[in-house]
């Protein structure tokens, strides 16, 4: 009688929590995520793991190396900040106004999410190819499109403006849009409005968004190998070197490509969580 | 000064018809009505913030119906204060004045004058987060003054406060419309309506029910809709005088000689009385009791109520009482019958003018 008293009382304790105190169930969907994280985690240190840090060194002084990963990063970055100018604006014009086939602006917008990357390149090739309207535009006005900085932004842009665009659009539509127009009250344009309300009470996700558009131009490979071979961006150069000389040769310069994002990528994301959140 | 003039506007399940009213110069207008009838898309009709679908606005004779916003020369404070949250308070105060292209130098001033104005000085520094509802409000105030508007609207700015903090609010704005101020004023609460407003208009399913002074919408309302909306039926215009007892019991002075006694720490000057039908007994002779306010009178009407039977009767002015069918049977009361009324001087309620 008494012991069954007692375990009633211990079951109302342990009720009281949120929950019961260990569970089977939530172990086992614990230990399902550590094996996926194992599969993401295990092959990138395997790469580190197998290259000797003698040879990741010398292949960070090879020139070849050290021009296809800068020419990656700010090609990439120039693409991010030239496709900010107009993605911010329209997704703050996403965020807030509602207009017809909206839904499909939207389905248009993610569409380079799902279209395969080569068709990405053939695509964006297709229009700025030589005999093409644009192609003869560009080359009138003096400048090349396809084997050049300019193709590969391009192309890099078209696989990732997505992320900008979602991101941003996110981040407008949680600014209570009472703060604007208290502000277009209080006198401002809207312009000011927007310069002083919405883009700095939505910066963190536009930031996020950036640097998203960002990592993601730098890690594309298919899109780019078709529009632009040649200059070299360090994903090219590791599929040329891996196809040319194997595994071990290509190894190498792999790690320090990835050393190199995932230390820009890590103090981005801490310099956009260190800002002050907008709610604070 | 303000003149609304029929404007319509219908967003989603809301509508408002044929909105008409005219504010004068100066004066305390408030417009009160149930939750939810659409008084704040009123106001942000007349902010300029939502176009209406027909009617005019007229600010000084000026047609300022299509006007933007920003050059209307009408300001907004809503219940939420809606601060911005990525600017200290004096980069909150200081904001419309920066749309202005003010000297920098006389931002500085001008914001710190506000802020002394509303009693925010000492928070300049802060963060909205960090203030308190009525702190919040005071700043809210501040930054829209700040900017000179000619008509000011107020969106429930008080009924989220605490009763402290309520209190103090609302002299600040009783100041404020002193100092020259126009202000329109929404709110449910006739309470509010009550200690602040010079007039009320009364708003019922996106329409004015009645506009007038305090005492014309209390003592004789319009319609079956007022009369249930502002529940009060007895109401009475008059002078608080001083208490001659160290507590706070007062007398009240009305019309027609008529002194009721009412328990509130208000300063004696000119107000109305208000106390529930539901809080007045009715006897047959003169009671033992320790209600303070006891006075013969004549039976006017019985008629029966949503709940009970309201008994309207004459004591030199007319009162109602709100009695059970029961009570009404067992005192025998007909029309012309001499009764007592009685109710508690906690009963009554005190809103200074």
């Amino acid at each position: 009688m008494n012991s069954g008293v007692n375990m009633m009382r211990a079951i109302h304790i342990t009720t009281a929590r949120a929950g019961p105190a260990f569970s089977w169930l939530h172990l086992a969907f614990t230990a399902l995520g550590g094996l996926v994280l194992l599969f993401i985690v295990a092959p990138l240190l395997g790469i580190y793991l197998n290259s000797a840090p003698a040879d990741v060194l010398s292949a960070a002084k090879e020139s070849e190396v050290q021009q296809s990963i800068w020419l990656t990063l700010w090609v990439s970055m120039a693409a991010t900040l030239a496709f900010a100018i107009a993605c911010i604006p329209f997704a703050y014009i996403l965020a807030r106004k509602d207009f017809p086939l909206k839904g499909l602006v939207s389905g248009i917008i993610d569409l380079p999410v799902i279209v395969p990357h080569s068709v990405a390149g053939i695509a964006i090739l297709s229009i700025f190819a030589r005999d093409t309207l644009l192609g003869d535009a560009a080359e009138w006005a003096g400048f090349e499109i396809v084997g050049t900085p300019v193709g590969i932004a391009a192309a890099m842009a078209f696989v990732s403006v997505p992320f900008l665009i979602n991101a941003a659009r996110d981040g407008f539509s949680a600014v209570p849009i009472r703060l604007e127009k208290v502000a277009a009250s209080l006198g401002a344009s809207p312009l000011r409005v927007f310069l002083t309300i919405s883009l700095p009470l939505a910066w963190k996700s536009v930031l996020s968004g950036l640097i998203l558009m960002w990592g993601r131009g730098m890690s594309e490979f298919g899109a780019v190998i078709i529009v632009a071979y040649h200059p070299m961006i360090t994903p090219i150069l590791i599929y040329e070197r891996f196809g040319a000389y194997g595994l071990k040769y290509s190894r190498p310069v792999a790690a320090l490509f990835m050393a190199v994002c995932l230390v820009i990528f890590i103090l981005l994301r801490l310099l956009a969580r260190g800002r002050k959140n907008a709610e604070d | 000064m303000l003149r609304i003039e029929r404007l319509s506007k219908r967003l989603g399940s809301f509508s408002m018809q044929d909105v008409s009213f005219e504010i004068e110069r100066g004066e305390y207008f408030v417009l009160l009505g149930a939750s939810g009838v659409g008084k704040t898309v009123l106001l942000e009709v007349i902010a300029g913030i939502m176009m209406p679908d027909a009617g005019w606005m007229f600010l000084d004779d000026r047609d300022i119906t299509s006007e933007r916003p920003q050059t209307r020369g009408i300001g907004i404070v809503y219940q939420d204060q809606a601060l911005f949250p990525h600017l200290s308070v004096y980069q909150n105060i200081a904001y419309g004045l920066h749309c202005l292209r003010l000297k920098r130098s006389h931002v500085r001033e001008r914001t710190r004058a506000m802020a002394e104005r509303v009693g925010a000085q000492e928070l300049l520094n802060r963060r909205p987060a960090t203030l308190s509802g009525g702190e919040a409000q005071r700043v809210a105030l501040a930054r829209t003054l700040a900017t000179g508007p000619k008509c000011l609207l107020l969106d429930e700015p008080i009924s989220a406060l605490d009763i402290q903090s309520k209190e103090s609010l609302r002299s600040l704005l009783r100041e404020i419309n002193r100092q020259g101020q126009t202000i329109l004023h929404v709110t449910h609460d006739y309470e509010e309506a009550l200690s602040l407003a010079s007039r009320i208009a009364i708003m019922e399913d996106g329409r004015i029910a009645q506009v007038g002074t305090p005492e014309q919408i209390f003592h004789a309302p319009k319609s079956q809709f007022v009369a249930r909306f502002v529940g009060i039926k007895n109401f009475f215009a008059g002078t608080l005088e001083k208490s001659d007892e160290n507590g706070q019991l007062c007398v009240f002075a009305a019309e027609r000689g008529m002194r009721f006694h009412v328990l509130t720490d208000a300063k004696p000057g000119p107000g109305f009385l208000v106390f529930g039908s539901e809080d007045v007994a009715i006897g047959n002779s003169r009671p033992e009791t320790s209600a303070k306010n006891v006075f013969p009178g004549t039976v006017l009407d019985i008629a029966p109520a949503k709940l009970g039977v309201e008994v309207s009767f004459d004591i030199g002015v007319r009162v109602s009482a709100l009695l059970t069918q029961s009570s009404v049977s067992s005192l025998e009361l007909t029309i012309g019958k001499s009764v007592f009324a009685q109710f508690k001087a906690s009963a009554a309620r005190f809103f200074p003018e």
